[in-house]
């Protein structure tokens, strides 16, 4: 278990919720990754990254991310981002990637949009 | 001026460290609070690639960081041994990171988003960033305005 990255997973229905808490950096995102993969291996194809508990993204996490939402969609899957922090959100918007991912303030909005 | 200077092995877990320590000095050194979430990702970032560098090279040379407090203003230093062929400027020079972010689905693209994005999200961040080469290593120069004094680092 490593102390800077955690990641707990739960279903709500047909969605596969990935909480994440912590930092996702050039160190922690190779974990987040393997999860995502896991995911995918096992049939679970409509995620919804819950980015609430984390305090810290780089961009070797933006790449783990988009790595899993090009999984997902090789299998008409989805992913969803939770995310309403500012200082989160800032490196998404720098980057453009506001439009790869369909963001939302709260997983219970997360869930309740179309996958 | 007052110096802290961080030699760190290139391996990824002290990337965290390095970013701690840059957002320490930089709060003491009076950076306002609403740009210290910037100085730790562009750190995060500087140091990533540097260790990224290092680790494709192999060898044993640390990565070296210097942050200095010089009156107004806080600057951070990270300098790689790099010799690889690119040259990091360049590569900043050409990269789009939103035309990468529009691609970033595309089949053809590998899973990790490009060499260069990292430092092309540090220029998103940082106004007053220099990266040069010499060929045998890199440095990236970050600096950012200080607006309170509390004496030195």
């Amino acid at each position: 278990m490593d102390p800077d990255l955690s990641v707990a997973i739960r279903s709500e229905g047909d969605r596969t919720v990935v909480a994440v808490s912590g930092e996702i950096d050039v160190y922690t995102a190779p974990k987040l990754r393997e999860h995502l993969i896991d995911l995918v291996s096992g049939g679970h194809y409509q995620l919804v990254v819950d980015l609430e508990g984390v305090d810290f993204l780089d961009s070797t996490g933006l790449g783990v991310l988009v790595g899993g939402l090009k999984r997902v969609r090789a299998h008409d899957g989805s992913l969803h981002l939770v995310c309403s922090q500012d200082r989160i959100l800032k490196i998404f918007r720098i980057t453009g990637l506001t439009k790869v991912f369909p963001i939302h303030a709260s997983v219970t909005e997360a869930l309740s949009a179309d996958a | 001026m007052a110096t802290v200077k961080v030699s760190f092995t290139a391996v990824t877990a002290h990337v965290r460290t390095a970013r701690l320590v840059a957002l320490a000095v930089a709060r003491r050194a009076g950076v306002a609070e609403e740009m210290l979430d910037e100085v730790r990702l562009a750190v995060g970032e500087a140091c990533s690639r540097a260790v990224g560098v290092h680790s494709q090279l192999g060898g044993e040379h640390p990565v070296m960081m210097q942050l200095s407090d010089d009156r107004d203003r806080f600057s951070v230093e990270v300098v790689d041994r790099g010799t690889l062929d690119e040259d990091p400027a360049g590569v900043l020079a050409d990269i789009d990171l939103h035309e990468v972010s529009s691609r970033a689905l595309d089949d053809d693209i590998p899973e990790t988003l490009p060499s260069g994005f990292g430092l092309a999200v540090i220029s998103g961040l940082v106004e007053d960033l220099d990266v040069a080469s010499d060929g045998a290593s890199t440095r990236v120069t970050m600096v950012w305005p200080t607006t309170l004094r509390r004496g030195g680092i």
